[in-house]
């Protein structure tokens, strides 16, 4: 031990110098001084920490996916429809039967590989998302011989009946789909659009015609530059087919005047050319510097608007025609984030939450040395001409071991009345809760963690279990990639799918952060269906909850006076005594005593949305 | 051949931070694998070919040299910009290489080691006299080599990744299909970056 311990001092040592010059610049770290920064490793037995929510169950996943072989068995991201829920795994798919949060029960298991797997859910159609070059039209896990079995691009199921569910369609798309987003059409309720994003290169013509890479993003033929689109007849999935994607990468380049490695000058050379890259030969070298295809994009029809998180860029698209989607805005943060993932907006639809995935997802990068403006969140605010401005960022503020893969991945918002939160998965890092009403200052409100799925390696460990451990691994430690791949807020619950653990669920509870009161309230929004990439317009019944939200909210936030805060609570008490016309008659009469709470308060909107909601809840009592 | 990761790790720092001797340091010129490496046998009913083998070989190398340049970077004067990148490469490709080496052993296969890079010269990589250059390079005629020669490394990358999957049933198994899409996602967006970081330089 005692030579480990040596050199697990040089490694010290060894990494001081490393991080320390960093530490000095205007880079800013995650604190290990959290309850998250000290979990004990376990796949189903590790440590656990929480802050404002409580795990309902953890449901580990179907025998047929129950391992942890690298990727090969992960679960991926979740779709929600009815009383189901549908899970993505890279070897198929889990419908969970989710009438029980307590007691998630399989309906069926799909074995069909599939990396990534990323679902959606329309009616009784599941899309899912096929990018690995593995992928069999016929489902099968035997790898891809003849490349006319190769399946990139987007599968249909038939799932109506969620016991049985039937391969109706293989969509094949150049680059694959590493994502997918659904968009409506706005003129035929039997017609959806799904936008593919793939961020690989385009597969050979001799695998799928048509399909080519190139360098020029305004050439039409090209496959990059391009966000591509499926037109799916909902009564008729056999007949999807491709159309002509969206090319909104054109003149994207900063300082397009080039210094070096310029255009070719050798005419027989066209920029245009693909193929073949030969480093150091300037001529082959792509001249652009903006991206060339998004990771995700989020949709919001009900704005007709799509946030695109596409390499260095946000982009903000109009979707009015959702075959002819252009871009009206983008923006570019070169020092920070370079590989945008997702995109999500505020309800109201003037802020985004642009996510960004350094590392990929399988590396650790929120330890104590990973900087916060790398890997974590950036809030964007929209202007009335929809004009992008970077706001803040916001990352894990717990650091996480080096045995824990942990970045920023995917969430959704929580429909608290008044508020902008985000829940979110950061893989091994667990999941948290973002507050980004104040734009300039995003803060976490509630989180939930466990220590790594494996220990660390021995010498860090020194004892007779770890060296069983080690000895049981076959005398090699492992570092197995896990964690939350997504977690969103539907119908009541947090739902997080686990890559290594399965499913979890967990629910909100009250804390300063967060009252009981905004808890029932977003309670009150119940949705048919959520595939987090379509975001849908969250709205709420009239009810004293929701008028006692913005309450706590000004009560947290100093917003009015405290004697006008008691002198309300207590009148929403007494109203909600009475019933029918009594009731919208002392409601009627507290809105207008807190019309009158407006010009005094420091948050004078806040407290005339509240006078609205009154108002709202004394039409519904008449 | 097992070494325990937080003992790998001191190798690799150890290794990584001792370059200052870089006159002997390459024998350079095209691929040495199997000077140093086992034969790679690849066993009935896998997933896997030779040639994911070899990319995950080959790229350890690859980014373990490219650890070195970034590292030059704190000590020759960079601009801010070109540092806080260079240390994002730095942060980015040790995880990555230890991401390649558990992939390896997983399935029994050689695991390179970050000195692997003096001896195994895969395409984009540097010539020792190359290095020596970007060693003794300092502000911004640092910065122009660095950028000049990281280009040129990442498009290396690239181009191992595009003769991947050019292999006949290579890049199938997940791991290393996941793994090259990332490294094309990643090395594409800092290629752009680089390129309009150089284009941003003062005239020579």
């Amino acid at each position: 031990m005692r030579v480990v311990r040596d050199l697990k001092f040089l490694q010290i040592l060894l990494l001081a110098s490393v991080v320390a010059p960093s530490m000095a610049s205007a880079q800013t770290y995650p604190t290990s001084a959290d309850p998250r920064s000290t979990l004990t490793p376990g796949r189903f037995d590790a440590g656990t920490a929480f802050l404002g929510m409580r795990l309902v169950s953890n449901t580990p996943k179907p025998a047929q996916f129950d391992t942890s072989r690298g990727l090969t068995f992960a679960n991926s991201d979740i779709a929600f429809g009815t009383h189901y829920a549908y899970q993505g795994n890279f070897a198929g798919f889990t419908i969970w039967d989710i009438s029980d949060p307590a007691k998630p029960v399989v309906a069926s298991v799909m074995q069909c590989t599939t990396s990534q797997g990323d679902p959606s859910i329309v009616g009784n159609l599941l899309f899912i998302s096929a990018e690995g070059a593995g992928n069999r039209n016929d489902c099968g896990s035997q790898g891809v011989q003849d490349p006319k079995d190769h399946m990139a691009g987007v599968r249909i199921f038939d799932v109506s009946n969620a016991k049985a569910p039937r391969l109706v369609k293989n969509v094949q798309t150049c680059k694959g789909s590493h994502t997918h987003t659904v968009v409506p059409s706005k003129k035929d309720p039997n017609i959806i659009y799904i936008y593919v994003s793939g961020q690989s290169n385009a597969r050979p013509e001799t695998e799928l015609a048509g399909c080519k890479n190139g360098t020029d993003p305004d050439d039409p033929t090209n496959s990059l530059y391009q966000l591509d689109i499926i037109k799916v007849e909902l009564d008729h999935p056999e007949r999807a087919v491709v159309i002509p994607g969206a090319r909104i990468f054109s003149d994207l380049d900063v300082d397009a005047t080039c210094k070096q490695f310029c255009a070719p000058t050798d005419p027989r050379r066209p920029a245009g050319r693909g193929g073949r890259r030969v480093p150091g030969d300037t001529a082959s070298v792509p001249l652009h510097t903006g991206p060339r295809n998004c990771h995700d994009v989020t949709a919001y029809p009900a704005l007709n608007l799509l946030a695109a998180a596409c390499s260095t860029h946000s982009i903000l698209v109009d979707i009015s025609d959702p075959e002819k989607p252009f871009r009206i805005d983008a923006l570019t943060d070169e020092n920070n984030f370079q590989g945008r993932h997702t995109a999500a907006f505020s309800n109201d639809g003037t802020k985004l939450v642009q996510t960004d995935e350094w590392g990929g997802g399988t590396g650790p990068m929120c330890q104590a040395s990973s900087m916060i403006e790398l890997g974590g969140n950036t809030v964007i605010t929209l202007d009335a001409k929809k004009k992008q401005t970077q706001r803040a960022y916001f990352k894990l503020p717990s650091a996480q071991s080096a045995e824990e893969n942990c970045v920023a991945h995917n969430g959704g918002i929580i429909p608290v009345p008044g508020r902008d939160l985000y829940v979110q998965a950061w893989y091994q890092g667990g999941i948290n809760v973002m507050d980004f009403t104040d734009p300039d200052e995003a803060i976490e409100i509630a989180y939930f963690d466990r220590g790594s799925i494996d220990p660390p390696a021995l010498v860090d460990v020194p004892s007779a279990a770890a060296e069983a451990a080690l000895a049981a691994s076959g005398g090699r430690s492992r570092n197995t990639i896990g964690g939350s791949w997504g977690a969103y807020y539907w119908n009541g619950m947090i739902y997080s799918s686990e890559i290594d653990r399965g499913l979890d669920i967990l629910e909100l509870t009250p804390s300063a952060q967060l009252s009981a009161n905004e808890i029932a309230a977003a309670k009150l929004v119940t949705l048919t269906d959520y595939n987090p990439q379509s975001q849908p317009l969250l709205t709420w019944p009239p009810a004293f909850v929701v008028v006692r939200s913005y309450l706590d909210q000004l009560a947290r936030g100093n917003g009015l006076a405290t004697n006008r805060l008691e002198a309300i609570a207590l009148a929403l008490d007494a109203a909600e005594m009475k019933s029918g016309a009594a009731r919208a008659s002392a409601l009627n009469a507290l809105a207008r005593q807190v019309d009158g709470d407006v010009k005094d308060a420091k948050d004078g909107a806040r407290v005339r949305t509240m006078a609205g909601e009154i108002r709202r809840l004394a039409t519904a009592s008449k | 051949m097992h070494i325990p990761r937080p003992i790998l790790a001191v190798v690799v720092l150890a290794l990584l931070a001792g370059t200052s001797s870089l006159a002997s340091a390459q024998a350079g010129g095209h691929s040495m694998h199997g000077m140093h490496a086992p034969e790679i046998v690849i066993p009935a009913g896998a997933r896997y070919t030779k040639a994911d083998v070899e990319f995950m070989q080959g790229m350890i190398a690859h980014h373990a040299q490219a650890i070195v340049m970034a590292r030059f970077a704190e000590s020759n004067g960079a601009n801010p910009q070109v540092l806080k990148l260079s240390r994002k490469i730095d942060q980015s490709q040790v995880p990555e290489i230890q991401i390649m080496q558990e992939w390896l052993r997983q399935y029994n296969q050689f695991a390179p080691d970050t000195s692997s890079w003096r001896h195994m010269s895969m395409t984009g990589m540097l010539t020792t006299a190359q290095l020596t250059e970007l060693e003794v390079a300092k502000g911004v005629d640092f910065d122009r080599a660095f950028l000049k020669y990281m280009i040129m490394h990442h498009e290396g990358a690239l181009t191992m990744v595009d003769d991947l999957f050019a292999s006949p049933m290579a890049g199938q198994e997940v791991d290393v299909s996941v793994f090259a899409n990332d490294v094309v996602t990643s090395q594409t967006a800092e290629i752009g970056i680089m390129r309009r970081l150089l284009s941003q330089l003062p005239p020579q």
